[in-house]
C-alpha cells in the first residue's frame, strides 16, 4: 500500500467499533474460528441498522476488512438478499407483503393507501419528511394474519386502512 | 478401469471421472459453457445435459461421475430436447449483435447455437440490457452478452487467486462484474478473455482491429520471462494483432500471463527503428544496410586492435542464435568482455566461475514440492506462471516460506514469512536453526522454515530477482547454499529473463574478460549492445549511460529508436522482434524451444542472426556461412560450449562479516517494464498504474554501516 | 363434523400462558427425553428405530422419511458434524414453523439436541428467515434458558458430552429454504444451491457431514420418543404418521395454523378454519404452498390431508400450506403474482430457472395487461416444460408447476384475457 493509501485508510473511521463491534463479535463467536465469513450476514444487518437503514460501498468495504474477506464477496451477499438496502430509505421502511395470500385479502389496495398516506408516488421513494418509505415484499410467513406488513423487527397483521393509520401515526 | 457406453460406443474410464471428460477423451462432443477442465465444476449452464439410462431427468455430463456399466445418450431425443431448451433460454436475453461482436467467429455460444438453436426465437419481450463496467485497460466488457457461466469468477477465485469479479444480485438481475468501478489487477487477468465463451469479456487492445477469419496463426514462444510460454501469434497481413496462449501442459498449461499476452503492442510501437542510421560529425543520417554494416565493420576492426577496451553487452531476451553469433563475432575479434547479466550488481564470484541460473525442477514438479523457501523474490511479478505453480502447491497443503525485503501481495498464504531489510542476517538465522535446532535463542519462524525444508520429502530454495540484484548476492548465495546443504533442499537461482539459461549455454560470459560492472567502471573505447536500453535494462542505468557517452564508438542493435541512444550511440541497426525472426529460447528448466518467423520484420529491420552472419563475413571471420537459423542452433548443440566452470560454492571461502551487514533495498522492477517491448505496450502501461497503486513501491536505501 | 382433535404434538403447549418459557416446558414433560439420553438410557440406534416406527416424513415439503435420513449419517466418523434446522419458511402460504418457534421453542431445541446426539454432531444451527425477529428471539431465549439450566453446552449434566446450539438469521431469500442454499448462507455466501452429489450427509455445513430437517420435523421428535413411535404412527395414515401443522390462508374466515392429524378430511380442515369467507363458494385450493399444483374445488371433494390422497387428487401435500381461493378470484392475476415471486426469487445460478422464470412472468403479465396473443398459452406450457427437470434445485420445478396447473384448470380465463383484454369478471 502506498503511503497515501495508508494515510487515507487511517483517516477513515470504521463503523465497526463500540457496540456495533461487540454485536458482530458475538456473532463471529457462534461459528468455527476459520469460518469468520459466516458472520457476514449478521454484520450487514447490524451495520445497516445503525447506518440509516442502508448500506454504502464504504460500509461494505469496512465489513470486508473486518471479516477478512474480499470486498466483492460482501457485495455479492449484500445484493443477493432482499433485506439489505442500497439506497436511502425512510426512518421506517414499511415492508408490505403483496404475495398471493395477502393479495387475496386486499394488499394491493392497502399499498395505494400507504402511498397516499406517506405522500409518495412509487415504492422505494422516501416520504418528504424522511419518515417513511414503502416496499413491496414477498411472503413473510404470516399469511394467517394477511394482509400484513413488517417494519423494522415488528410484524403487523390483519391490516386495515384504519390499523395502518394507527400504526404509522404511532411511530416516531 | 470401468466400462461405460456412450451412444452405443464402449468407452473405458476411471470410476468417478466426470462423464464430460470421459466423452471428451473418446472424442464424443457434448456442448458446454460453464465447464472448463482447469476450473471447479459449477454445473450452472445446463448445456451439457445428456440422457443416462435409469435416471428420470437429463443429467449434466460435467457433474455426473461415471459408474460401471453406465449407458449414456448424448444425442437421443430426450438429450437433444434438453440441450435445445437450454440453448433457447441462453439466447432469449443474449443480444443478436454477432456482426459487431469481437467474439464473432470464435464464439462458443455462436457455435453451439448453430447446432441447437431454433432459427426463430419466440421470445418477444424486451431483452435484458446490462450496463458495462470499466474494469481496466486490458479487458473490454459487454456485459449484456454475458451468459452467467461464472468461468471468469471462478478463474479469479481459483487460478488468479484474488477474487475481483463476482456475481452480484440474483435471478435475471444477476450481474457479473466488479460491482464498483475498479480495475482488475490480477497479473493473469487476460485469461478471462479466453475463458469467456461469449463476447462479454474481450481484449481491449485488440478490440475491433480484426475478425478471426482474417487472422493467420503462428506458433511462438514468449520472450518476456524465463517460462517460455507457448503462444499463438495472430497476424492480419503483416501486423501482429494479438497473442493468445497455446496449450502446453508442461509449460504454461492453458494460461498466459498478462505480460506475455499484451506486450506485443510494443512491437507495433511508433518508436520502432525501421532503418539503419549512422552518426557522423554529430549528425545522424539514414543509410542503407550495406553502408551501415561496412561502416560498423570498419569501426569494429579498428577497435579490435585493443580488444580489452571493447565491451559487448546483450539483453538476455535475445535468442540463443543471436547470442551465440554475437559472442562468436566478439571472440573472433579477440574480445572477451561479454555479458548479459544486466541486473546483477555483485560479481565477486566471477573469478571462480559463473553462477548457473537454473530451475532444477520441472514446472510440474514445483506443484509437488513439499517445502519451498523463496529468498528475495516477488515471484508473482517476476515469473507469474511459476508463482501459479507454487500457489497450487501451497493450496494443496505444501509449505511455502519467504524471506524478502518487502511484504508483497501474494495471492496465497505464505506459511512462514520474514520481511526484513537485511536478508543476510535473516538467512544466517535459518542456518543457525539448522545447525542448532535445540537452541532457544532462535525465533520460531526461522525454526519453522528450517524444519520445513529439512523434514519435507522434496524441498527447494529459490533465489529471485531481488536476491540476484542484491549487492550481497554472493553472500546470499553462500548462506542459501549452506541452508541447502544442511537441509537437503535443492538450491535454485531462478532465471528471470527469456534466455538467461541460453546466454549461459552459449557462454555469453566474460570468461577471461571484464564483466559488465568492470566494463562500466573502466573506460571502454567501444560498446556493442544487443537489444538493450542501457538506461532501463541495466540496474545502474545512470552509470551505464555515462560509460556509453564516454566511449568513442557505440553500436546498438536495437528494436527501437530513442533520444538517449541518439545521444550516446554512433550506429543504430534495426533488428527484428520475437515475432519477426526465427530462434530459440531456453527456459528456466532448460527446455529449448525454437520458433519460426510469424511476420516480416518491420520497415527495413532485419533478423539479428542474419545481420550477424553478414557482419561476421565482412569482418573476415571464419564460419559465418549459415543459410538457416537451424544451422546456428545445430552448431550450438554440437559445440556444447556450455560453460564448464560451474561454481562449487563449498570450495570458495566466502566471509560474512556479521556485524557489518549492509542494509540495502534493491529497487523493484515493475512487472510491465522488464524489457524494451513491454515498456512500450500501451495497455500494459495503463494497467501497471493500477497495479503499482496496490503494491509497495520502495526506494533504494543507503548503506547503514 | 366429528370433533377434530387438535394440537397433540408441536402446538400442544400453545394454549398455555408463557408457553415459550422453560418452566412451562419442564412442567409439561419437557427435556425428559434429553435427560434420559444423557443418563445413557436411550441409544442412538434405539432413537432411530423409534423415529422409523413413527413413520414421520419430513415436514419441509419433500416428505422424505426422517428415520431413514438420520441413518445415513455415520455418527462415529471423525471430525465435526452438524445438525441444521430449516426455519426459513418462505414458501408463499407457509407459516406453521413460526408458531412452533413463537410458542413452543423448547420442544424444537430439545428436538435439535436429540437429533444432534443421534448423528454425533458437535453443534446445531437453526436457520431462521431474517424477517422472523420475534420467533428468533423466542428461539434464542430458549437456547439461553437451556444453557443456563445446564442442558446445553460443555459436558452437559456431567455426561462428558459437548453440544451447543445457535441461530442464524437469513436476509430475505426464498431459495435459502433449499437445504444446500441454506448451508451456503450460513457460511456467509449467497444462497445458491449446491450441485448434488455430494449430499449434505457427506459434505454439508463447512464441508462437514450434516443433517438438515425442517422445524416441525425436529419439534415432533421429543413427543415421538416420549409417547412412542407407534403412538405417533397411529395418529396418521398408512403412508405417513403423526399430526401435521397446516397453515390455512386466503379467502377463509379464520386463517391460521392448525395442527391436526395426518389424514384429516380437507372438509374438516376447512370447517375448522371457519369456512370460506363472505359466504362465498370455493373456487380452488393450493394445498401445499405456492409450488404445489392448484386444484379446482371439484378435485378436493372427499380428499384427506395426506400425501397419497392429495397426490391422487392431482397435487402435493408439500409443506401443508393450504391457500383457499374463492369464486371471485382472478386466476390470471393470481398466477401473475406467483410467477413474479419465482422470477424475483430465482437465485440466478442456472440458465433455465434464471431465464425461464422471467420469461413466464413477462408473458403472464402481458396477458393480464390485455396484450396477450393466442399462441401465448402454448408458449407458457412449453417454457414451463423446458424448465422442469433441467435445473440444479427444486425452485425451477416449483416455478413451473403453478404455470402448468393454472393453465390446466383455468385455461379459459387466460383465453378470455387474450380475446377480450380483461378478466372473466369484467364486462366485455
Ligand atoms: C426452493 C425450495 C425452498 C424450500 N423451502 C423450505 C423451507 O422454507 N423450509 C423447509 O423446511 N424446507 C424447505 N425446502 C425443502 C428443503 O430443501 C429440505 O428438503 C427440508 O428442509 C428437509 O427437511 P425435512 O426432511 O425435515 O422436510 C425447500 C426446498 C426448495 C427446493
Ligand atoms: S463474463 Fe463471460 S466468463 Fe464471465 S460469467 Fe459472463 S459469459 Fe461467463
Ligand atoms: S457444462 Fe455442464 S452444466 Fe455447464
Amino acid at each position: 500500500m502506498s503511503e497515501k493509501n495508508q494515510l487515507a485508510e487511517e483517516l477513515k473511521v470504521s463503523v465497526i467499533q463500540g457496540d456495533v463491534k461487540t454485536r458482530i463479535d458475538r456473532w463471529i463467536a457462534n461459528y468455527p474460528e476459520e469460518n469468520r465469513k459466516s458472520a457476514l450476514m449478521p454484520a450487514l444487518r447490524i451495520v445497516q441498522e445503525t447506518s440509516n437503514g442502508y448500506l454504502t460501498t464504504e460500509l461494505m468495504d469496512q465489513i470486508a476488512e473486518y471479516l477478512q474477506v474480499r470486498p466483492i464477496e460482501v457485495y455479492e451477499v449484500a445484493t443477493f438478499y432482499s433485506m439489505y438496502q442500497h439506497k436511502p430509505v425512510g426512518r421506517h421502511q414499511i415492508c408490505l407483503c403483496t404475495n398471493l395470500s395477502c393479495m387475496l385479502r386486499g394488499s394491493d389496495e392497502l399499498l395505494e393507501h400507504i402511498k397516499h398516506k406517506i405522500s409518495v408516488t412509487n415504492t422505494g421513494e422516501v416520504s418528504p419528511d424522511g419518515k417513511f418509505s414503502v416496499r413491496k415484499v414477498e411472503c413473510a410467513g404470516a399469511c394467517g394474519g394477511a394482509p400484513m406488513m413488517w417494519i423494522g423487527k415488528d410484524y403487523h397483521e390483519n391490516l386495515t386502512e384504519e390499523t395502518i393509520d394507527e400504526i404509522l401515526d404511532g411511530l416516531e | 478401469m470401468i466400462k461405460i457406453e456412450i451412444n452405443g460406443q464402449m468407452v473405458k474410464a476411471h470410476e468417478g471421472d466426470m462423464l464430460i471428460d470421459v466423452a471428451d477423451d473418446a472424442h464424443i462432443a457434448i456442448p458446454r459453457f460453464c465447464y472448463h477442465k482447469k476450473l471447479s465444476i459449477a454445473a450452472n449452464c445446463r448445456m451439457c445435459l445428456v440422457e443416462v439410462e435409469g435416471a428420470p431427468k437429463a443429467l449434466p455430463a460435467c457433474a455426473t461421475p461415471v459408474t460401471d456399466g453406465m449407458k449414456v445418450q448424448t444425442k437421443s431425443v430426450k438429450a437433444v430436447a434438453a440441450q435445445k431448451s437450454v440453448m433457447e433460454f441462453l439466447l432469449i436475453n443474449h443480444p443478436l449483435d454477432c456482426p459487431i461482436c469481437d467474439q464473432g467467429g470464435e464464439c462458443e455460444l455462436q457455435d453451439v447455437a448453430m447446432q441447437y438453436g431454433d432459427d426463430v426465437s419466440r421470445f418477444s419481450e424486451a431483452k435484458r440490457v446490462v450496463a458495462d463496467k470499466n474494469i481496466g485497460a486490458l479487458i473490454h466488457t459487454d456485459m449484456t452478452r454475458c451468459i452467467h457461466c461464472t468461468r471468469c469468477v471462478r478463474f479469479g477465485q481459483e487460478i488468479g487467486g484474488i477474487m475481483e469479479l463476482g456475481a452480484t444480485g440474483r435471478s435475471e438481475w444477476m450481474e457479473i462484474g466488479t460491482y464498483i468501478e475498479q480495475s482488475v489487477i490480477s497479473e493473469m487477468s487476460g485469461n478471462m478473455i479466453d475463458l469467456c465463451p461469449v463476447g462479454a469479456l474481450t481484449s481491449k487492445p485488440y478490440r475491433y482491429s480484426a475478425r478471426p477469419w482474417e487472422l493467420k496463426s503462428h506458433h511462438g514462444i514468449s520472450p518476456h520471462d524465463s517460462i517460455g510460454s507457448n503462444i499463438i501469434i495472430h497476424a492480419k497481413g503483416n501486423d501482429v494483432k494479438r497473442v493468445v496462449p497455446a496449450d502446453k501442459e508442461s509449460i504454461n498449461e492453458v494460461w498466459l500471463s498478462d505480460r506475455d499476452r499484451f506486450a506485443y503492442e510494443g512491437i507495433n510501437s511508433e518508436d520502432r527503428l525501421t532503418a539503419p542510421m549512422i552518426k557522423e560529425n554529430g549528425k545522424w543520417r539514414q543509410v542503407d544496410w550495406e553502408t551501415a554494416l561496412q561502416f560498423s565493420a570498419d569501426k569494429l576492426k579498428h577497435y579490435a586492435a585493443t580488444p580489452e577496451m571493447m565491451g559487448v553487452l546483450a539483453s538476455p531476451t535475445a535468442t540463443l542464435e543471436e547470442l551465440y553469433l554475437l559472442q562468436k563475432i566478439a571472440r573472433g575479434l579477440g574480445v572477451n568482455n561479454l555479458d548479459t547479466r544486466l541486473r546483477q550488481q555483485d560479481f565477486s564470484l566471477d573469478s571462480h566461475g559463473f553462477v548457473k541460473p537454473e530451475l532444477k525442477h520441472s514446472f510440474a514438479e514445483v506443484e509437488k514440492l513439499d517445502a519451498t523457501l523463496l529468498v528475495g523474490s516477488y515471484l508473482r511479478h517476476e515469473l507469474p506462471m511459476l508463482n501459479h505453480r507454487l500457489r497450487k502447491a501451497q493450496l494443496a497443503g505444501k509449505i511455502v516460506s519467504s524471506i524478502n525485503t518487502e511484504k508483497f501481495e501474494i495471492n496465497y498464504e505464505i506459511n512462514n514469512e520474514v520481511v526484513a531489510d537485511d536478508l543476510l542476517a535473516e538467512l544466517q538465522l535459518v542456518v543457525d536453526a539448522l545447525e542448532k535446532p535445540e537452541s532457544n535463542n532462535i525465533d520460531k519462524v526461522y525454526k519453522k522454515i528450517a524444519s520445513s525444508l529439512s523434514t519435507a520429502g522434496k524441498s527447494s530454495i529459490m533465489l529471485g530477482q531481488i536476491s540476484l540484484m542484491d549487492v550481497n548476492f554472493t553472500k546470499i548465495l553462500k548462506l542459501t547454499s549452506d541452508i541447502a546443504r544442511l537441509s537437503g533442499a535443492v538450491l535454485n537461482v531462478l532465471p528471470i529473463s527469456a534466455n538467461d539459461v541460453g546466454a549461459y549455454m552459449v557462454n555469453f560470459l566474460p570468461e577471461k574478460g571484464k564483466n559488465i560492472q568492470q566494463m562500466l567502471t573502466t573506460q571502454m573505447k567501444a560498446f556493442v549492445n544487443l537489444s538493450l536500453e542501457a538506461e532501463s535494462d541495466i540496474t545502474d542505468g545512470k552509470l551505464a549511460i555515462e560509460a556509453m557517452r564516454k566511449a568513442e564508438f557505440v553500436l546498438n542493435f536495437s528494436l527501437f529508436d530513442s533520444e538517449i541512444q541518439r545521444e550516446y550511440a554512433d550506429v543504430l541497426l534495426p533488428i527484428a522482434s520475437f515475432a519477426e525472426t526465427a530462434g530459440t529460447f531456453v527456459n528456466a528448466m532448460g527446455t529449448k524451444q525454437s520458433f519460426k518467423m510469424a511476420v516480416e520484420p518491420q520497415g527495413d529491420s532485419k533478423a539479428a542472426w542474419k545481420v550477424f552472419r553478414v557482419l561476421g563475413n565482412m569482418l573476415d571471420l571464419e564460419g559465418f556461412d549459415y543459410t538457416h537459423s537451424n544451422q546456428v542452433f545445430a552448431e550450438v548443440l554440437e559445440n556444447n560450449i556450455e560453460t564448464k566452470n560451474e561454481l562449487v560454492l563449498e570450495k570458495i571461502d566466502i566471509k560474512i562479516d556479521k556485524k557489518k551487514s549492509i542494509k540495502n533495498k534493491t529497487p523493484l522492477i515493475s512487472i510491465y517494464e522488464v524489457d524494451s517491448i513491454t515498456r512500450r505496450a500501451t495497455a500494459l502501461k495503463t494497467a501497471s498504474k493500477a497495479v503499482s497503486e496496490t503494491i509497495i513501491v520502495t526506494a533504494p536505501v543507503q548503506e547503514v554501516g | 363434523m366429528a370433533e377434530v382433535i387438535q394440537n397433540e404434538c408441536c402446538y400442544r403447549t400453545n394454549h398455555l400462558e408463557n408457553s415459550w418459557d422453560i418452566e412451562t416446558y419442564l412442567a409439561n414433560g419437557g427435556y425428559e427425553i434429553w435427560k434420559k439420553i444423557l443418563a445413557g438410557d436411550l441409544s442412538p440406534a434405539e432413537i432411530i428405530d423409534e423415529v422409523k416406527t413413527s413413520n414421520i416424513r419430513g415436514r419441509g415439503g419433500a416428505g422424505f422419511p426422517t428415520g431413514l435420513k438420520w441413518s445415513f449419517m455415520n455418527r462415529h466418523a471423525p471430525g465435526s458434524k452438524y445438525i441444521v434446522c430449516n426455519s426459513d419458511e418462505s414458501e408463499p402460504g407457509t407459516f406453521k414453523d413460526r408458531d412452533i418457534m413463537r410458542f413452543n421453542p423448547h420442544q424444537l431445541v430439545e428436538g435439535m439436541m436429540i437429533a444432534g446426539y443421534v448423528i454425533g454432531a458437535c453443534a446445531g444451527y437453526n436457520y431462521i428467515r431474517g424477517e422472523f425477529w420475534e420467533p428468533y428471539k423466542r428461539f434464542t431465549g430458549a437456547i439461553d434458558q437451556a444453557r443456563e439450566a445446564g442442558l446445553l453446552g460443555k459436558d452437559i449434566l456431567g455426561s462428558g458430552w459437548d453440544f451447543d446450539l445457535f441461530a442464524h438469521l437469513g436476509g430475505g431469500a426464498y431459495i435459502c429454504g433449499e437445504e444446500t442454499a441454506l448451508l451456503e448462507s450460513i457460511e456467509g455466501k449467497k444462497g445458491q444451491p449446491r450441485f448434488k452429489p455430494p449430499f449434505p450427509a457427506s459434505f454439508g455445513l463447512f464441508g462437514k457431514p450434516t443433517t438438515i430437517n425442517n422445524t416441525e420435523t425436529l419439534a415432533s421428535i421429543p413427543m415421538i420418543l416420549a409417547k412412542g413411535g407407534k403412538w405417533f404412527a397411529d395418529l396418521g395414515v398408512k403412508n405417513a404418521g403423526g399430526t401435521k401443522c397446516y397453515a390455512v390462508s386466503g379467502h377463509i374466515n379464520k386463517p391460521g395454523a392448525y395442527e391436526v392429524r395426518m389424514g384429516t378430511p380437507f372438509a374438516d380442515l376447512l370447517e375448522l378454519s371457519g369456512g370460506i369467507w363472505k359466504k362465498r363458494k370455493l373456487k380452488a385450493v393450493i394445498p401445499g404452498g405456492s409450488s404445489t399444483a392448484v386444484m379446482p374445488a371439484e378435485a378436493v371433494e372427499g380428499m384427506t390431508m395426506d400425501y397419497d390422497s392429495i397426490a391422487k387428487a392431482g397435487s402435493f401435500l408439500g409443506a401443508g400450506s393450504v391457500m383457499i381461493l374463492d369464486e371471485t378470484t382472478d386466476m390470471v392475476k393470481s398466477l401473475e403474482r406467483l410467477t413474479w415471486f419465482y422470477y424475483d426469487e430465482s437465485c440466478g445460478q442456472c440458465t433455465p430457472c434464471r431465464e425461464g422464470t422471467g420469461w413466464m412472468y413477462r408473458v403472464v403479465h402481458r396477458i393480464r395487461q390485455g396484450k396477450g396473443r393466442p399462441e401465448d398459452i402454448q408458449l407458457l406450457k412449453e417454457v414451463s416444460g423446458k424448465i422442469m427437470g433441467k435445473v440444479i434445485c427444486g425452485l425451477g420445478d416449483a416455478a413451473a408447476i403453478p404455470v402448468e396447473s393454472f393453465l390446466k384448470h383455468y385455461e379459459h380465463e387466460f383465453k378470455h384475457y387474450i380475446e377480450h383484454g380483461c378478466s372473466i369478471f369484467d364486462r366485455v
